[in-house]
Formats: structure tokens, C-alpha cells, sequence
């Protein structure tokens, strides 16, 4: 079981790493790092504290802190949508933005009723845009219907296998319009 | 589903809060709450059954609300979406 304190040192590593701050405020940073905590006690991964998770790991990845969100949201906010990463201004000013969700509703619904059996009939609105052949009232937690595709960062050439490409590469920190699917005439599972 | 209850002096609004167990603005929003004596009935929905969680997605959304949390809905029809101090003061008269 992990403790606090890794749970800490890890954060303020990937914080170092990506010139960001941890919340400036002793107490909520605790109750962050707790939130992790039970995160990954419960579910096996550090799962964002601040937004439902469904407990199936293709469906919940985008949502592993730190999230795929972070640092759109850094840049664009100073923080992420938790504010337990933040820029430098923010740490210093101690003044905490507001920041919407930027995770698809598309995705956040997965969280809800994975089970077939509690599926209503009709489709909602946000599960339209999923392919026909794998509607959500069919996806269940042993067969998580999420298709991943290999993508490319055109600037770099860094290769993801992931159902969407990063908001910004990891390694050059080319936007997300710079991606582009690599086309496969093999199957890749896994 | 089960909601928890916390009573308080101040009970002139209806005030349900979904919250998550994990989520520290939550926390705040429960703090407050209690704080500022307002009665109120809450979930933790990430300790929920699934059918419950499919629940309470039709609700929030019912409302107009937003699946984030905290997300509050006074008198059944005022929804909160975050820990809004000013909002919440502004709905409950606090």
C-alpha cells in the first residue's frame, strides 16, 4: 500500500519535472495527496480525486494524475482542474483560478451506469458521437469498448498508443493538431 | 439511494450536495455547510452502486447541472456547479 508521503514525493517529482508547483496551501495539498491515496488503494492507480471514476482502467486513463488535462489547463489557467498543479505566478500569488472541466462529456459519462443492466434503452445525447458497433449500453467493465489507435507527433516523431493523441507532446510539447494517426493495415489488440 | 443528513438551524432551503468521498472541494463545500449551519442532505457518489450513479446522472442533468462536483442544487432547482462560495451564500441567504 503506498504512503503519504510517496504519494507526495512523487507530485513535487513530476512538478520539478514539468517546472509547475504543487498548491500553495499546506492543507489542501494533504487533502489531495490523501485523495490520491484512497484512490489508489481503491482502484490499483492514482486516479483524479475531484471526478468520478468508473474502476475501468480504459475508460479511466485520461483521468490518472496527472491527467491528460493538466497542462492545457496549466497553460491556459495556471492551474489544473484539481489546482493541485499550478504555475509559478498562481504558487506565488497563493490565488487559486477557477478551471471548467475540459475532459469530453463523452468520456466523463462512462463513469455511470457501466453495467448493461442499469442502461436505459435510449441513447443520451453525449453517447452519439461513439462508433454504432460499440454503444455504451453494451460496454461492460470486463469489455471496455474504447479503441486505441498508434499516433504520431509529426514535429518529433514521438508514437502513442492511446484512443486519442496527447493535448501536448510530452516530449516536444507540439499541440495536439500536430498528431496524426499512424494507418495500420494490422490489427493491434492490447 | 441513501442520502446522509446533517440538520442544522438553517433549514429554509431544500440544499442537496453530491459530492465525492476523495474530492477536496467537496470537503470544503461540507465544511461550509456545516459551518455556516444550513441543513443539508448529501451522497458521496463514488461510493455508490451503479444503479444508483446512473441515478444520479439523470438528475444532475435533470437540473441542468454538470457531471463535476461538488455540484449543489438548492430548492430543486438552483444548481451549483463547484465550491462557489459567493453562489452559495448568494442561494442560501448566508
Amino acid at each position: 500500500m503506498i504512503t503519504i508521503e510517496q504519494v507526495r514525493k512523487r507530485a513535487e517529482a513530476d512538478a520539478k519535472t514539468y517546472g509547475y508547483y504543487l498548491t500553495p496551501q499546506p492543507e489542501l495539498l494533504q487533502a489531495f495527496l490523501e485523495g490520491l491515496k484512497t484512490n489508489e488503494d481503491r482502484y490499483g492507480y492514482p486516479l483524479c480525486p475531484c471526478r468520478l471514476t468508473s474502476g475501468v482502467f480504459e475508460f479511466d486513463r485520461d483521468i490518472i494524475c496527472p491527467c491528460d488535462y493538466r497542462d492545457p489547463d496549466v497553460a491556459e489557467y495556471g492551474a489544473c482542474y484539481c489546482r493541485l498543479y499550478v504555475n509559478k505566478q498562481v504558487f506565488e500569488s497563493q490565488n487559486l483560478p477557477e478551471v471548467p472541466e475540459r475532459r469530453p462529456m463523452e468520456k466523463q459519462a462512462r463513469a455511470y451506469g457501466t453495467q448493461p443492466a442499469s442502461k436505459p434503452a435510449s441513447p443520451r445525447g453525449e453517447e452519439k458521437s461513439r462508433a454504432p458497433t460499440q454503444p455504451l449500453a453494451q460496454a461492460s467493465k470486463a469489455q471496455p469498448a474504447v479503441k486505441k489507435k498508434l499516433w504520431y507527433c509529426k514535429q518529433c516523431g514521438y508514437v502513442v498508443f492511446r484512443e486519442d493523441p496527447p493535448y501536448i507532446c510530452p516530449i516536444c510539447k507540439a499541440k495536439r493538431e500536430l498528431f496524426a494517426e499512424i494507418e495500420s493495415t494490422v490489427e493491434f489488440n492490447g | 439511494m441513501q442520502f446522509s443528513k446533517v440538520s442544522g438551524k438553517k433549514n429554509d432551503h431544500k440544499v442537496t450536495l453530491f459530492a465525492l468521498s476523495t474530492c477536496v472541494w467537496c470537503k470544503l463545500t461540507k465544511e461550509f455547510l456545516k459551518e455556516n449551519n444550513v441543513e443539508f442532505q448529501y451522497v458521496d457518489v463514488d461510493l455508490c452502486s451503479d444503479e444508483d450513479k446512473e441515478q444520479i446522472h439523470e438528475m444532475i442533468q435533470s437540473k441542468g447541472g454538470s457531471l463535476s462536483y461538488p455540484t449543489i442544487i438548492v430548492d430543486d432547482k438552483n444548481v451549483i456547479t463547484g465550491f462557489r462560495k459567493d453562489q452559495l451564500k448568494e442561494a442560501l441567504g448566508v
